[in-house]
């Protein structure tokens, strides 16, 4: 086995000369799989190791310079002054070598920081437009990766990567597009497109598929039907994922993954399944018609895909399938682990409240898994499980209490014993015969440990004396707390009166813990004669309620819908006289930051889409403190197509105090601007829509026709002039990092007209 | 590695080809008495995964000689992480085709090592071609 010590000793052979390739790659390679390993190295051994691997540049075995460009991206982060091989790497990429250009490429950015990067720019942009697909791609993964480091100048390269992409490279990537910049390697075009959808924000897709007949969901269908398994299951995941699908749309989708479920490849069989279970969360109608197709997968021999397919029969299954369904569970249920337990649990919990009616079927499956052999996480989900029928479900009451009984005479986790006899001491009192669960608990409080028995004193709801006889038991027992206790609820019942049973057994604490704690703090700091006040605590919060969330198997990304908001737009666009006749709001955006965090204004834009007409609302606030700005406007530069009608100006912005201004386009009636040429739909707006980079692909050139265009675009910066100093009037520019903007537009800067020095607030 | 060691544990006994551990989606191929994996989040689509399991099986297979075995790899470290490299940047897929990840890596496993083999088996492979020659 390897020891880091000795191999970097070994490394000192790098410096020998004439340099053995053998050798030293096998010494290399051994590096790369400690660093792999998850070895610590120090920056001291880093730093030398990184320096002794420099001189192996001079040798010019091929294996040897890829394993050294392996070695400078791993110890990029731990090495120090890893930037001298700066050099050698620009010169590799562009090189004769085309076997080296790719991976010294991907090599350079890794040790490229920020400021850095400006100097290889030009390098950079030459690889991504590349003949060599090798040189191309690994130019534009690593533009991917930079991205993260330096957003600005990566987007300078959009104009090569656009032509990148029109080769016929088939390793396409599909480049910044939203102003949070996704990219996406892909195999073919619609997977590109498809990938894209995913990513995209819920905003710009819901403008796209304005309805079932947009030209953008016949696309994605046709996908269903493509030759590649891949692009198929790509489009149907992209159907589910669009928001407000109706079932009908749906249905062309869930069919496609009902054939996969009986592919043979384990993989489409999860990926199918997975997504059924997805769609059936909200559209559970949809999926009923693979039932029989997931009811075979309940004996797959992939637990992942049984346990998905029950859960999702779980989910869609109608009240006549409950029986079978749970005899179909209970033989599969032996067989899965504990975590996928829990899981299946879950689901019938959830299907125990859709149908009341089931509960002795449900019941009798659930105490039968009791009885098995599990760990503590199962059992006490099934205990849950059984607890929220007793409490909701008054006809499944008794025989819930009555398995929950027989479970605690042989638990061994006191949490859920006392749990149920909290339960017991609640709900026993209401049913018919309160004295048959007296038994449990004397046994539980002769038998079972402290914990328990203190929990005991819940159960106080009864008035029969017997009961006195074990408080009387208790108050000799070994604990404190249980004896304290019990002296306590002794002398309470002697009382024998019912309202001081309520204030000191039934109810809990009103007050707030923790508020009682500072209190009772407070009253032993200071000295005083007047006894501890209880109404000086501050009330408890009401308790809130569990949500009886939907049990999901994959986390999904829960949906932005925020119906009053839009209203709340809706009528304040409606107050504005310029903005009464344009009829029904569509829709409104998300707001958009516009602006650097740095920047002399902080400027936010939504876009509200009417049948027409598009308003762009910029909410602008003034961070500078010695400035007033009056006037302000945001003047956009539409493309021949959109029509600036007019900009409402915000009349002053004081400082930190926010203002609105308006800008309101109309957008082109005609939608045959775009032309059937996808080459002059290309051309036509070069700062425009990113997406139209892909309509040199066949079927793709639609997108320029969409009414209401694509909300993705990166606008092209201004360098930012200096902040205007006081008391001189002069037009200031801002800078803005990318905009969504529907396609046509193409830049936006702003003009505050005329700020006033003299009137400084603050 | 205790990531690592989970997955293993978990996917190994079952001979699962997908699962899906910690919140993440995981494709496995075993051979002989080597396991690959290719771990994605889960949101990446599954096929995807499995395409790029596929390559770097196929990748491993054709540099290692169609010996996917811990021995070999452990010899051919090197070109090992090449493929490797050559597959996934920094988590993006960058080749899937098997063909071309061999062409760019450009990679021959140790001849001398490979094509040791042991007594036996050099006389079995001796009484085949005499076989085959009474045969004919």
């Amino acid at each position: 086995h390897l020891e880091k010590s000795a191999v970097l000793q070994e490394a000192r052979i790098f410096n020998e000369t004439p340099i053995n390739p053998r050798r030293c790659l096998h010494i290399l390679t051994k590096i790369l799989y400690l660093l792999n390993q998850g070895e610590h190295f120090g920056t001291t051994e880093a730093t030398e190791a990184f320096f002794a691997m420099t001189r192996l540049f001079q040798s010019n075995d091929q294996t040897l310079r890829r394993m050294c460009y392996l070695t400078i991206k791993e110890m990029a982060t731990i090495s120090e002054d890893v930037i001298i091989v700066t050099s050698s790497l620009t010169k590799d990429m562009t090189g004769k070598e085309d076997v080296y250009r790719g991976p010294a490429i991907r090599a350079l950015c890794r040790i490229t920081d920020g400021t850095m990067l400006q100097a290889i720019e030009r390098y950079m942009k030459q690889a991504i437009v590349d003949k060599v697909s090798g040189v191309s791609s690994s130019a534009l993964v690593s533009s991917l990766h930079m991205m993260k480091i330096s957003h600005d100048v990566v987007k300078r390269w959009v104009n090569e990567a656009q032509e990148a992409a029109s080769s016929d490279n088939i390793m396409v990537q599909v480049l910044p597009l939203s102003h949070t910049g996704c990219f996406s390697v892909c195999l073919c075009f619609e997977l590109c497109i498809l990938h894209l959808f995913f990513l995209l924000s819920n905003d710009a897709l819901c403008i796209f598929i304005t309805s079932h007949e947009s030209p953008l969901f016949d696309f994605i269908e046709s996908c269903l039907r493509n030759k590649h398994e891949m692009v198929i299951y790509e489009a149907a995941s992209a159907i589910i994922h669009l928001p407000n699908c109706t079932a009908r749309e749906l249905a062309p989708a869930v069919s496609v993954l009902q054939l996969f479920c009986s592919s043979p490849k384990p993989a489409l069989r999860y990926a199918a399944v997975r997504t059924l279970n997805k769609v059936a969360m909200k559209h559970p109608s949809a999926v009923t018609a693979c039932n029989l197709d997931l009811e075979n997968l309940i004996t797959d021999s992939n637990r992942s895909i049984a346990t998905l397919a029950i859960t999702t029969l779980l989910k869609t299954g109608s009240e006549s399938s409950v029986d079978r369904l749970m005899k179909q569970i209970s033989s599969f249920v032996s067989e899965i682990s504990d975590e996928f337990k829990v899981v299946v649990v879950q689901a019938i919990s959830a299907l125990c409240q859709k149908y009341p009616r089931k509960h002795s079927v449900m019941m009798t499956f659930l105490s039968n898994m009791l009885r098995d052999d599990g760990g503590f996480e199962y059992k006490r989900a099934i205990v849950d499980c059984i607890i929220s029928i007793v409490e909701e479900n008054p006809e499944g009451k008794e025989a819930g209490l009555a398995h929950l009984c027989e479970f605690i005479e042989d638990c061994e986790h006191t949490v859920l014993a006392t749990k149920i006899l909290h339960l017991l001491g609640k709900e026993g009192p209401r049913t018919p015969v309160p004295s048959k669960y007296i038994r449990f608990i004397f046994n539980r409080v002769v038998l079972e440990n402290e914990a328990v028995r203190a929990g005991y004193w819940k159960f106080l709801g009864y008035r029969d004396m017997p009961l006195l006889c074990p408080l009387d038991r208790c108050m000799m027992d070994t604990d404190d707390e249980v004896r304290d206790r019990a002296t306590f609820y002794l002398n309470v019942l002697q009382q024998r009166q019912m309202a001081l049973n309520a204030t000191y057994i039934f109810n809990g604490l009103t007050v707030s813990v923790p508020g009682m704690e500072k209190a009772l703090h407070q009253y032993t700091l200071e000295p005083s004669e007047k006894p501890f006040d209880m109404k000086s605590i501050p009330l408890a919060m009401a308790p809130v309620f569990e949500q009886k969330a939907e049990i999901m198997f994959v986390a999904t990304k829960p949906e932005k819908f925020a119906p009053s908001r839009q209203d709340i737009f809706q009528e304040q666009l409606a107050a504005i006289p310029e903005f009464m006749d344009l009829g029904p709001l569509f829709k409104s955006s998300e707001p958009v930051q516009l602006t650097e965090a740095e920047t002399e204004y902080f400027v936010r834009c939504v876009k509200h889409v009417f049948t027409n007409h598009i308003v762009f609302q910029f909410d602008c606030t003034n961070t500078l403190n010695d400035q007033l700005l009056e006037k302000v406007t945001v003047q956009m530069e539409p493309s021949e197509s959109h029509e600036v009608l007019c900009c409402l100006p915000a009349p002053s912005l004081a400082y930190n105090q926010p203002g609105i201004c308006y800008t309101l386009v109309r957008l082109p009636d005609d939608d045959s601007t775009a032309g059937t040429n996808p080459q002059e739909g290309g051309e036509r707006s070069k700062n425009a829509s990113q997406l139209e980079l892909l309509t040199v692909g066949a079927n793709l050139w639609f997108f320029s026709k969409m009414k209401y265009g694509l909300m993705l675009v990166c606008a092209v910066c201004r360098p930012v002039t200096s902040a205007c100093p006081q008391r001189e009037r002069q037009p200031l520019t801002l800078t803005f990092a990318s905009v969504p903007l529907p396609s046509g537009l193409s830049t936006t800067r702003a003009f505050p007209l005329a700020p006033r020095a003299a009137d400084v607030p603050g | 590695m205790a990531f690592e060691k989970n997955v293993f544990n978990k996917t190994s006994r079952t001979d699962s080809e997908i699962a899906f551990l910690g919140g993440m989606t995981i494709v496995c191929k075993s051979s002989t008495d080597l396991f690959l994996y290719v771990v994605g989040s889960s949101h990446e689509n599954e096929l995807m995964l499995v395409s790029v399991l596929t390559c770097l099986f196929e990748s491993l297979n054709h540099v290692l000689r169609k010996n996917v075995e811990k021995r070999w790899l452990l010899e051919n470290m090197d070109g090992a992480f090449l493929v490797l490299d050559e597959i996934v940047d920094g988590g993006v897929i960058l080749e899937s085709d098997p063909q071309q990840v061999i062409q760019k890596v450009n990679f021959r496993a140790d001849d001398s090592s490979l094509t040791e083999q042991s007594v036996a088996q050099v006389l079995q492979s001796a009484k085949e071609q005499i076989k085959w020659s009474l045969l004919k």
